[in-house]
């Protein structure tokens, strides 16, 4: 249960951080946050205490337990999918500094949303 | 033949910007002819699937343990929905964006969106279904960017924070399934959630779904960035996004998991008929006050989607397939609208509805397919939107919701007098000297617009054998629930 509050509230601190920052660069930081919130959570539901490395043949038999594989193998999908998001945040922020010179999302208010 | 939906659309993006190195002018073609074999399979499909499920196993892994691909009739509809308007928007392309600078990053990109879309529809693996839905998004984050005017990436950011929180909310969702138990697979995840119906993270999963698909489909509390993002983006793009991408990332992909994969409880089926309810009426008493004309297609969608999302939150027969029709139908005439709005722009360079008028006597194509379309989605009785929301309107009687039956009829009113105003401004009002040397949209572009308009008469004037033969089955998937899971894995 302590898995669920504590990845709860470091998502939480990285969705703050995304909605209520005011500079872009922080938004973007934020994501991170959020994402590797999500990414830790998915890591942890598959550690197991004493887990072994997940080679079926060595300890299968001997009767001992391994680490979920499966979330790692997830994770690494995950963690380049948060890459690509990033770049092509950090693009747009560059052309939005380009056109505004300034990162402050006050100053950066055309739309009326 | 069912990975084909991923793979002629991603080959296309890859073989694109090779080619276009050694011709540029090659691009649009490939798009289009990818476009146009997705579109013929994806209508082949319907022969297949009959009332099945055809499934794929990606790799040789057999369903509870590999990736699998699912097509049945839920997934052949939402394929026909993206391939048609897909297809059409790229004819309509091929004259409009020559106004921008390197077509052919456009083509890759709508490419790369198509293949996403594609994916997600028959995606029967949880996570394979976040990468679609990923993979989707950044092809329409970089397409609404596309004119890198100061409004448009502003828009994009807008969208890209709003639509990266709900990808997060959904892949920590499904984290918290697989918690529960240990598979991503969709119909095993269906079979084990059967014994443990709605315990707490189950719950807690449900909400985060619901939050995040509900960000992706626009619903009202969830609406602020549609607005802005959709109008930004060139029209045939925002014809895709409008028509196709917030009905399928989220419409379909929360009826699916919902539905499907869950189990629809009360609870849920309260939430989203309430979620329904108040975009149908936020969403039109928004859109009556614009002068964009864009802007104002954009807040009629979050309304159309909201009774899409009303008439499945019924759960009903009749309801669910009230839903879905409109969905579809919404698909037509909205993408419909958004091409009159890219050519009025392209003739004029204006979207304003004040400064334009008397656009039926100079683009007599424009105005007489936006006629079909305002009147197709305020709910004229030939066209396609009367009898979809007929239907809903009827069921939610049939289900006792006379609240929401009301707003659905006062919404189809504030609809009907929203698209009079359209009307009125830019094409029938005449004024001297205003607009006098608009030119009719090229070829292409008319032969897009007048498509979908024959298509939105042939659904209203065909509304009872599409029924039957298209919608039926896939209302059928939806109300079968968790039993889908039967269907893929057999027993």
């Amino acid at each position: 249960m302590s898995l669920y509050a504590l990845c709860s509230i470091l998502f939480s601190i990285g969705l703050y951080c995304l909605l209520v920052k005011k500079n872009l660069v922080k938004k973007i930081i934020g994501l991170g946050i959020a994402e590797y919130a999500v990414n830790l959570f998915f890591i942890l539901l598959g550690y197991r205490q004493n887990g072994e490395a997940p080679i079926v043949d060595t300890y299968a038999a001997a009767g001992q337990y391994f680490v979920d594989p499966l979330p790692q193998a997830l994770i690494l999908t995950s963690i380049v999918i948060g890459l690509g998001v990033t770049a092509v945040m950090v693009a747009i922020s560059v052309r939005i500094y380009e056109k505004y010179r300034t990162f402050d999302i006050n100053e950066i208010r055309r739309l009326k949303g | 033949m069912v990975p084909l939906f991923v793979i002629i659309p991603l080959a296309a993006a890859f073989l694109i910007p090779l080619v276009a190195k050694v011709r540029q002018d090659s691009a649009r073609w490939i798009a289009n002819t990818g476009a146009w074999l997705l579109l013929c399979f994806s209508i082949a499909s319907f022969w297949w699937v009959k009332n099945t499920a055809i499934v794929y196993s990606v790799g040789g892994w057999k369903p509870p343990f590999g990736i699998c691909m699912v097509l049945d009739s839920f997934s052949a509809l939402m394929l026909l929905v993206i391939n048609l308007v897909g297809c059409i928007v790229l004819l309509y392309s091929l004259d409009y964006i020559k106004k921008y600078t390197s077509p052919h990053l456009y083509y890759t990109l709508f490419s790369l969106l198509l293949a996403g879309l594609n994916g997600l529809a028959i995606s029967g693996d949880l996570f394979n279904l976040y990468v679609f839905l990923e993979i989707s998004s950044i092809a329409s984050y970089a397409l609404i960017a596309f004119g890198t005017e100061a409004e448009e990436l502003e828009a994009s950011f807008k969208y890209l924070v709003l639509g990266s929180v709900a990808d997060v909310l959904i892949l920590f969702g499904i984290g918290v399934l697989y918690g529960r138990v240990s598979t991503l697979n969709m119909a095993d995840l269906a079979r084990s959630l059967q014994g443990i119906s709605l315990a707490d993270p189950v719950l807690y999963a449900t909400a985060l779904f619901l939050v995040g698909f509900g960000l992706k489909t626009a619903l009202v509390p969830f609406h602020a960035w549609l607005p802005d993002a959709h109008p930004a983006a060139p029209a045939p793009m925002s014809a895709m996004l409008s028509g196709v991408v917030i009905k399928v990332v989220g419409a379909y992909a929360l009826t699916r998991v919902i539905f499907n994969v869950i189990g629809i409880t009360p609870l849920v089926s309260t939430v989203l008929i309430v979620l329904g309810v108040i975009s149908m009426a936020a969403g039109v008493l928004l859109a009556i006050g614009q002068w964009d004309f864009k802007r104002l297609l954009a807040y009629h969608s979050i309304s159309q989607i909201g009774y899409v999302i009303f008439g499945i939150g019924l759960g009903t027969p009749l309801g669910v397939a009230g839903g879905l029709f409109h969905l579809f139908n919404h698909s037509l005439f909205k993408s419909l609208l958004f091409l009159n709005s890219g050519a009025v722009e392209y003739a004029t360079g204006t979207r304003d509805l004040r400064k334009v008028a008397g656009l039926s006597r100079s683009m007599p194509v424009t105005s007489a397919t936006s006629l079909i379309a305002s009147l197709s989605i305020a709910g004229i009785p030939p066209l396609c939107g009367f009898w979809s929301k007929l239907i809903i309107i009827i069921a939610a009687f049939q289900a006792n919701h006379i609240a929401g039956a009301v707003v659905c009829i006062l919404t189809a009113l504030v609809t009907l007098a929203s698209f009079l105003k359209v009307q009125q401004y830019a094409f029938l009002r005449v004024v001297d000297n205003v607009s006098r040397e608009a030119r009719e949209a090229p070829l292409f572009m008319r032969a897009a617009m007048i498509g979908l308009a024959l298509l939105c008469i042939a659904t209203g004037l065909f509304f009872w054998p599409f029924m039957e033969s298209v919608i039926k089955p896939a209302a059928r998937v939806i109300l079968d629930g968790v039993r889908y899971a039967g269907m893929v894995l057999g027993g």
